[in-house]
């Protein structure tokens, strides 16, 4: 499928270009129905791949490119449910998302996410899986999971340590604080900051440049330096759905979910 | 080094014009969240700008609990 209109997202495949785009209000937060459009992608990639060299990620939503997972969805799926079936159904969602991540992430054509505005949580892990970070300079990052007792589920702390000195790693962890495009090309995150509303252009211009060459040179080089920590994404996942099950989370879910704020972004 | 009156008028100017207020409608102690409109989406949009406009990081747990301009430039003085 070349092309295809979800409710989350689109992709649209031309001259060897696939352009993700995400178009879910209110930031693109990755629920049941992101996830399940986002398996659909991953499948579309299995055949694509054969005749495209670059995949773009982007957002269309004015406030960032994604605001991670959707919590008030989870917050109301799992306050129904007993704690124990919960944590079954968070770990069952995880194991989905860590496959989507893990099939771009190892895609054989370079990846990029272009971002813009709030890049948290879900939404920087999965530019994280991106071989390249173009950044808008209004672009902002965060993982937040710990302000709610958690840890990033979907591949956040391995990748982070894959790409970064664990002394930045333990930062932006352990203090959730956020931090914008130039601090994040400085650590080595991102590798262009463009103007405000350039990312999608400047990703177009890479991927344009990254078609020159040969793909099987491109793919041999990517494995080679960007091995899949699958491992430690396994613990990540246990991790995760060990701190899941803790009084605290439920707590920490509540308080964002029923926020009168219309985002509740800031810590 | 600027002085801290320069620095609260920066941002005031910068808050206005970003965020279409007329600038004399906008004073020192106006909570920033009232006075302009803006949810905590938009704040963190304004704590990317300043950071560009000032060239500092701010850490937005430093920020936690200030909603007033005077406030918000006595914490960018600091790192400046």
């Amino acid at each position: 499928m070349n092309n295809h209109h979800g409710k989350a997202l689109s992709w649209e495949w031309n001259d060897g270009v696939i352009e993700l785009a995400l178009h879910r209000e209110p930031c693109n937060e990755i629920g049941s129905l992101a996830l399940q459009e986002l398996e659909e992608f991953a499948s579309a990639l299995q055949d694509l791949r054969y005749e495209s060299h670059s995949l773009i990620v982007y957002s269309r939503q004015k406030p960032g490119f994604c605001a991670g997972a959707d919590l008030r969805e989870l917050y109301e799926s799992s306050r129904r449910m007993e704690k124990s079936a919960a944590t079954a159904g968070v770990r069952d969602f995880l194991e989905r998302i860590h496959r989507v991540m893990n099939i771009i992430d190892a895609a054989p054509l370079t990846t990029i996410a272009a971002v813009h505005g709030v890049t948290f949580g879900g939404g920087f892990e999965l530019a994280l899986v991106c071989d390249l970070i173009i950044a808008d300079k209004m672009a902002r990052f965060c993982f937040p999971e710990l302000r709610l007792g958690l840890v990033p589920g979907f591949g956040g702390i391995p990748r982070l340590k894959r790409d970064l000195g664990n002394a930045v790693v333990r930062d932006l962890l352990l203090t959730g604080r956020s931090f914008n495009a130039t601090k994040a090309q400085q650590i080595g995150l991102v590798s262009q900051v463009v103007a405000e509303g350039q990312a999608l252009r400047a990703a177009r211009g890479t991927a344009a440049q990254i078609g020159k060459f040969d793909r099987r040179t491109a793919i041999a080089a990517k494995e080679f330096i960007k091995p899949i920590p699958y491992e430690e994404l396994r613990r990540e996942i246990d991790i995760f759905c060990e701190l899941f099950a803790q009084p605290a989370v439920e707590a920490g879910l509540k308080k964002f979910a029923e926020s009168t704020d219309a985002q509740p972004y800031l810590p | 080094m600027q002085t801290a009156d320069q620095t609260l008028d920066e941002i005031l100017s910068l808050a206005a014009a970003h965020f279409k207020v007329p600038r004399e409608k906008l004073t020192p102690d106006d909570d920033f969240f009232k006075t302009l409109g803006i949810d905590s989406l938009q704040a963190l949009d304004l704590l990317t700008r300043l950071e560009h406009h000032f060239h500092v990081e701010l850490p937005d747990y430093e920020l936690q609990g200030v909603s007033d301009f005077r406030t918000l430039a006595e914490r960018i003085q600091a790192r400046l």
